[in-house]
């Protein structure tokens, strides 16, 4: 068995020989508020950015993607950071300008109740993570990733913290509820999530919680994202889990969903060698920060990034669909002829699609090669399989805009 | 006469053929199966040689070859179709059959009750 294509016996991301073994045992991970009602649900658990963490429940990867495109999937993401940056200076304005130190990101822009995705680059153009930036009125609001909130933390308090006080809040669980039916389900509780628009943010009580909801998510679906006091997180999932709409949703079919979604997920698809324009996130990058713009650069890399606006970048994150039935994986090897001797690029994401009932993947390739219907080969357990570039989301979002 | 590995695989042997398929626990543990390749008729494996793949949406996983023999059937309705493993995967959803080359290697593996205590 190869190691080298991560390939694995039975137990998805447990080792053979240990998949038997309660995973708690001896074991130094974090806990969510949610876990005690993740394992009661059912919940396979795995290790993820240090975390335990449902990989599935019991209704499968499957059935958990395509309920949430039907109807509503409730997912657990208290791994995620939530971090506070609020101005010392008590002007929220200050605080914006020192998040567009840290971002190529119109935040100075950004109206009160809005959110706006973002991105902390590097000196050298390349992405230490990416983020939700949410301005909340006299403070902003950050969403990060799970693996990278410790240094985010760290890089926010170097970078802004003679202006800002970052905190990290240690005591909040974050839900998803993503799907068709996440609107109506949450209307019962709270008759205002009508009026949201895709990325507003509103603070709202959802049975006695003060909770922070945005209307967006990762799944390509309309939804939303709610931030609850972890000692009051169980009860707020376990009425909303008592609607007939709304099933658990492991990180496996969060996954599969963002993949059709065309979404990123930070540590595959964008890294610290990847830069936004490569990654094909321009659209991120409002025009006041680019080249011409009233706050033009002025973020980490903005030479590099801007400079890459200008001439354009070697290569670029495109879609893949696969022509046959064969998940193409990463970090499969992507060629231009199907001998393979031409080795162009390599999948960063990829499985199988169960609303496209079929293989997709996304990997990055010369510019040359990026456009729509451009025939390539990817190598897949030593055959060069077929592969079309394929335009980025592969399944339509349906977000409230 | 039916047998077993402690990789999961079942062998229902009949004669110098084993039917040879992967057990409901392991079908359990791997979920929805989206993807299933299997060997070509007329290769030959080492006991433990990766002879088909499975796949499910989130992973890639092999099926070992749980004796040393030669493949004389494969069963491509899983191909067509990689939810009959989950679904029945000791009867339909069979993988290969496996022409033994030592019959007597099969006393090495796991019977029924030794399996089912193995997996709990």
């Amino acid at each position: 068995m190869s190691t080298a294509r991560k390939r694995q016996r039975w137990a998805g991301a447990r080792a053979p020989e240990d998949w038997r073994a309660p995973l708690n045992v001896a074991s130094d991970l974090k806990k969510t508020p949610l876990h005690d009602l993740n394992v009661s649900l059912g919940a396979r658990m795995v290790p993820f950015a240090g975390y335990e963490m449902p990989v599935q429940f019991p209704a499968g990867v499957l059935k958990e993607h395509l309920h949430t495109r039907a109807a509503a999937g409730l997912f657990d993401v208290s791994h995620m950071g939530q971090v506070i940056a609020r101005a010392r200076s008590g002007d929220n304005a200050d605080a914006a300008r020192a998040l567009e130190s840290l971002v190529p990101v119109d935040v100075a822009g950004l109206p009160e109740g809005r959110q706006r995705y973002a991105l902390f680059t590097a000196e050298d153009g390349g992405i230490l993570d990416d983020l939700m930036i949410a301005n909340r009125g006299d403070h902003f609001f950050v969403v990060v990733n799970a693996a990278c909130k410790e240094a985010d933390l760290a890089h926010m308090q170097e970078r802004i913290g003679d202006s800002c006080e970052v905190t990290m809040l240690a005591d909040r669980a974050l839900i998803a509820l993503q799907g068709p039916r996440a609107e109506p389900v949450l209307a019962e509780l709270w008759a205002d999530i009508a009026g949201m628009r895709f990325m507003d943010v509103r603070a709202c009580d959802l049975h006695d919680a003060d909770c922070i909801v945005s209307r967006s998510g990762y799944t390509g679906e309309d939804g939303f994202e709610i931030s609850i006091p972890a000692d009051q997180a169980e009860k707020v999932c376990r009425h909303l889990l008592d609607h007939p709409d709304v099933m658990p949703i492991g990180l496996g079919a969060r996954d599969s969903l963002r993949l059709e979604a065309g979404l990123c997920l930070y540590g595959n698809d964008i890294n610290t060698t990847t830069t936004p324009v490569e990654a094909a996130l321009e659209w991120a990058i409002q025009k006041v920060r680019r080249t011409g713009g009233d706050r033009a650069g002025g973020f980490p890399g903005a030479d590099v990034i801007l400079g890459q606006f200008a001439s354009g970048a070697a290569r670029r994150r495109v879609g893949l669909k696969v022509d046959g039935k064969a998940p193409v994986r990463p970090p499969a090897k992507l060629y231009s002829d199907a001998d393979g001797k031409t080795e162009i690029g390599h999948v960063t994401s990829g499985g199988f699609g169960p609303s496209i009932e079929g293989p997709i993947a996304m990997g990055y390739v010369p510019v040359a090669l990026s456009a729509p219907g451009t025939p390539l080969f990817a190598e897949v357990r030593g055959k060069y399989l077929p592969v079309t570039v394929a335009a980025l989301p592969f399944v339509p979002n349906t977000f409230k805009r | 006469m039916l047998k077993f590995t402690a990789e999961h695989e079942w062998l229902k042997i009949d004669g110098d053929v084993a039917t040879v398929g992967i057990t409901t626990h392991a079908a359990e543990q791997l979920g929805d199966l989206v993807f299933v390749e299997l060997p070509d008729v007329g290769t030959s494996f080492d006991k433990g040689g990766d002879a088909a793949t499975v796949e499910s949406v989130k992973a890639a996983s092999d099926v070992y070859s749980p004796l040393d023999g030669e493949i004389v059937e494969v069963n491509q309705a899983i191909v067509d179709d990689p939810s009959l493993v989950n679904s029945d995967p000791q009867g339909a959803g069979w993988f290969f059959k496996l022409k033994l080359k030592n019959t007597a290697d099969a006393d090495g593996l796991l019977d029924e009750a030794a399996y089912k205590e193995l997996v709990g």
